[in-house]
């Protein structure tokens, strides 16, 4: 999963006011109101179709053996050492991606402070970070295997002017650590997407008020901006983490054979039925995945509404 | 503590610095928004700088705040000048128009910031902290944060932690623009009474020329990076110096009139030039409406509306050539509308400026 | 040295202009390199070594739309789907918005949530659940490839709602409707007239979004067995890499074109509306 904007899962800032509407008269018109109610039936529709029912379907052919009887088999597959290490690993990759991104992207952030939001800089970095963080994973995989595949710009570069062989302990680039290059390069533009809003947000009375009454630049960031971005840096980390660990296309594209990570392994069970020798066992990995994105995603919706409480 | 009015002033009085600006010059790409500002205020002075937006009111105050640099000129407090210190070496207080407390503070720790960056011990933090709540009669709001608190509520704590680490200048920047009217009021006798209590050297920059009347030693018009006229809030009312200041400081109408051998002719009412000498010829004049007055002889009028405001009536009256004027009178009388009248101006100096 | 710091700078408000340049040179050119290096890939000539334009003229030979035809087959199959995908979300998710903001506000927290949810259940998930589903609608439909927007209407709807909702929250589209109503206007005129022509910002921003998001999909086309852009890049790269790298790098070129373009959109609207 790429996410090309920052989405928050509850209003910020402005809420809702109570209001009169058009058309919310009392009940003397019942024909009325029954075709509001019509309304929205196409997208009811259209999102149990097409959303509800393949996530119950995910969720719940876990629990299915192939004849369709209830069973916890594929569940206690996923205990196997192999596929609890897979998920070791989609963890690893998803949370060193998610630091670096948040460290690297929040750097870019803090360096486009005070830059007019309507200037070219800001426009362009906006821009190149919308696009980067939707780079298709099959696209990224082809741009990183021209840069540090075994004929790479840059490993060749290295090797012909600098001596180093970046290979030298075996082709990692086609490895669960060659992912963590590629993923990085999505992570950071999705953290300054999702981060800057909170940077901005930073209000320069808080700077002013902090020096006139005796703070110094490194009182202002440690006591004040730091405490008040909080909240909004860790949810932004979480959001690369779910990013992270939800995305398939450029392991895919990179690791053509191979469960190394869960979308992998998802991807094994789909295709292959002699993977771990349980169809459903892609159910059953579906279910872990959304597990972990709903504790992840639940975390960064918390730390979203502390934000909008003080950045009003 | 007892108390027995709203607020004491546990603070103990300083001495205020006195502040001198002299012909301070301030750019902005290309346009001068300072151009030339002497200002010089004594210890304990409470001086309002009043004008309309873009006059450079808000620059000159953040100037001696240290928050912009100047261009050129000096500023000096207590003799010393300042230009090299940076902002928080300067001992000032300052109070934002809005969102200048930090939200995920407590008021307290809010109050408390100064003292902390002055490395006071924890516990006289507090207690000082406290005192300085209790003074703006906040005293029980001390665990709330910002966002709990009413916008009137927080320009209060701002005002605390201003004062707490006693500064030898208080600068406010339109504090009470973005709150309510009611609130706004009370609020400006608030600031006025801590201050006189505490005798600080306080510069006040508001757009409201109501309140800046209402609360300074003196005020200081400015306008286009100038000051006008400097003056107690009477003299500026009574004899402003320039046509702009008489328009601007209080109500005034308005009205085609000529010069006269220094005198100013209007309809056959004649009233003496005030200011500078100026040729004969036509002129624009105001005149309060306190200066206008009904009679039973002088310019026929034709009544157009009347305003109840309580402890006196505004009437606006037509006059034949179609200028509208307006006359304060008391309640009593209560002229009708179409109602034909007779007015005449009282024997007052008036200012005039050129027309148009 | 401290005179020559803005003031903004000194109280910490702002990097100073070199920390700013620093941080953005350091971090623009290590971003530049990988795009760089395809785009110096394109240009090389194999093993060998040295340089060649080939890759890039050879896209325009006469027999290139048989030599690359699954490539093509697959970008048709891709501007179809963001085109059915673009119709779905405005014929779907629009008019269900405007009504959540004009007759059901309570709804929207639940309308928000929903449009949310395709983030907590990825498409890698998704897709295990789709399968069953897609054998309905291959019956139904039939198998072309055009179906897959049905689920890229999903994939998208994060993206849509937000671009056409912070619109929605810009405009006070219950006084528009109102003021619409009593000047005699029906619904569907009040919308048309009244509505519409305010959320062109907002509907163009989510159409541009949902093409470049459905230009991007890979996970669902490859594990429903589709063929489309990105299915076809990676099919390609096997027999010809510097064909596939060039389509990456044009796609990047037009997504970049087109995110630049929402954002001029946005900011003239923004101008003409201060005027």
């Amino acid at each position: 999963m790429t996410v090309a904007t920052a989405p928050e899962p509850f209003p910020s800032g402005a809420e809702v006011q109570p209001r009169r509407h058009p058309g919310s008269e009392p009940a003397t018109r019942p024909r009325r109101s029954l075709l509001k109610y019509l309304g929205l039936t196409p997208f009811a529709l259209y999102v149990v179709l097409f959303l509800g029912i393949p996530t119950a379907l995910a969720v719940f052919t876990g629990f299915l053996t192939e004849e369709g009887q209830f069973t916890v088999a594929n569940i206690l597959g996923m205990f196997d050492p192999l596929v609890l290490r897979t998920f070791a690993s989609s963890f690893w990759i998803s949370a060193v991606t998610a630091v670096v991104g948040a460290v690297v992207g929040a750097l870019v952030c803090y360096a486009m402070l005070g830059t007019r939001s309507e200037g070219t800089l800001r426009t362009v970095i906006d821009s190149a970070s919308s696009v980067l963080a939707q780079f298709g994973g099959v696209m990224l995989a082809f741009a990183f295997v021209a840069t540090i595949g075994s004929q790479g710009l840059v490993t060749v570069l290295l090797k012909d002017t600098f001596n180093v062989n970046i290979f030298e302990n075996g082709i990692w680039l086609y490895q669960v650590p060659g992912l963590l290059l590629p993923y990085i390069y999505f992570q950071v533009p999705l953290m300054i997407i999702t981060f800057m809003p909170a940077l901005q947000g930073l209000k320069v009375q808080w700077a002013e008020a902090n020096a006139t009454l005796g703070g110094s630049r490194f009182t202002y960031w440690t006591r004040i901006a730091a405490p008040v971005l909080a909240p909004s840096f860790f949810g932004s980390l979480l959001l690369l983490f779910a990013n992270s660990f939800s995305s398939y296309a450029t392991a895919a594209a990179l690791i053509s054979q191979g469960a190394q990570i869960v979308p992998l392994q998802i991807r094994g069970a789909l295709i292959s039925e002699t993977v771990l020798g349980r169809e459903n066992m892609a159910g059953a990995l579906a279910l872990g995945m959304i597990v972990v994105m709903v504790v992840v995603m639940w975390g960064y919706s918390v730390l979203q509404s502390r934000t909008s409480r003080w950045q009003r | 503590m007892t108390t027995t009015t709203q607020h004491q002033a546990p603070l103990a009085p300083t001495t205020g610095a006195t502040v001198t600006l002299a012909g301070v010059i301030k750019d902005y790409s290309g346009q001068r928004a300072l151009n030339g500002i002497d200002l010089s205020i004594a210890p304990g002075e409470f001086i309002a700088l009043l004008g309309p937006s873009g006059c450079g009111k808000t620059t000159a105050l953040r100037a001696l705040s240290g928050l912009e640099r100047i261009d050129g000129g000096s500023i000096q407090i207590d003799g010393v000048d300042v230009a090299e210190t940076p902002v928080n070496r300067r001992d000032i207080g300052m109070v934002f128009q809005s969102y200048s407390l930090f939200p995920h503070m407590t008021s307290v720790q809010n109050v408390e910031f100064g003292l902390r960056m002055r490395k006071v011990p924890a516990e006289q933090r507090r207690s000082r902290a406290l005192e300085a709540l209790e003074m703006v009669g906040l005293s029980d709001k001390g665990e709330r944060f910002a966002h709990q608190l009413s916008g009137g509520q927080q320009q209060r704590v701002a005002l605390a932690r201003a004062l707490v680490t006693r500064p030898r200048v208080l600068l406010l920047d339109e504090p009470l623009s973005a709150l309510d009217a009611k609130v706004r009021v009370q609020l400006r006798d608030e600031i006025r009474r801590i201050q006189t209590d505490l005798g600080i050297t306080t510069l006040f920059v508001t757009h409201d020329q109501e309140e800046a009347l209402a609360v300074a030693d003196r005020v200081a018009v400015m306008r286009e990076g100038r000051i006008e006229q400097i003056g107690t809030p009477e003299e500026l009312y009574l004899r402003p110096s320039t046509a702009f200041v008489a328009n601007f400081v209080g109500l005034s109408n308005r009205i085609d009139a000529q010069v006269v051998g220094g005198m100013v002719e209007f309809h056959g009412e004649r009233m003496p030039l005030l200011g500078a000498d100026q040729p004969d010829g036509p002129v624009t004049a105001f005149i309060r409406p306190e200066d206008v007055v009904f009679a039973g002889s002088g310019i026929p009028a034709t009544v157009v509306a009347s305003s109840f405001l309580g402890s006196l009536r505004r009437t606006q009256v037509r006059f034949a050539d179609d200028t509208v004027i307006s006359v304060q009178h008391e309640v009593a009388s209560h002229p009708q509308a179409g109602e034909s009248i007779f007015v005449r101006f009282t024997p007052k100096p008036v200012s005039a400026g050129p027309r148009g | 040295m401290k005179r020559s710091l803005s003031t903004a700078t000194q109280i910490g408000a702002e990097p100073s202009t070199r920390s700013r340049w620093i941080i953005l040179g350091i971090v623009g050119a290590i971003f530049a390199i990988p795009i760089l290096s395809s785009l110096h890939f394109t240009f090389s000539a194999g093993l060998g070594g040295g340089y060649t334009l080939d890759h890039w003229t050879g896209l325009f030979a006469p027999d290139a739309s048989r030599t690359y035809r699954n490539l093509f087959t697959g970008i048709g199959n891709s501007l179809v789907l963001a085109v059915v995908t673009v119709v779905i979300m405005l014929v779907i998710l629009l008019p269900t918005m405007i009504l959540v903001q004009l007759q059901f506000p309570r709804l929207r927290r639940t309308l928000e949530f929903i449009c949310i949810i395709p983030i907590t259940v990825p498409a890698i998930v998704l897709v295990v659940g789709l399968a069953p589903v897609y054998s309905v609608v291959v019956k139904v439909f039939g198998g072309s490839v055009w179906t897959l927007a049905f689920a890229y209407g999903i994939t998208v709807l994060p993206y849509a709602y937000r671009a056409i909702q912070s619109n929605l929250d810009s405009v006070d589209v219950i006084t528009l409707s109102e003021a619409a109503r009593s000047l005699g206007a029906g619904w569907l005129s009040t919308v048309w007239n009244a509505l519409l022509p305010n959320l062109r910002r907002g509907i163009l921003a989510a159409s541009f979004i949902a093409v470049a998001v459905v230009l991007g999909e890979f996970t669902i086309a490859s594990l429903l067995n589709r063929k489309n852009l990105q299915t076809a890049l990676l099919e390609v790269s096997q027999s010809d890499p510097y064909v596939a790298v060039i389509f990456s790098l044009l796609a990047l070129g037009l997504a970049f074109f087109l995110l630049l373009l929402i954002g001029r959109l946005g900011s003239t609207d923004r101008k003409r509306s201060s005027s």
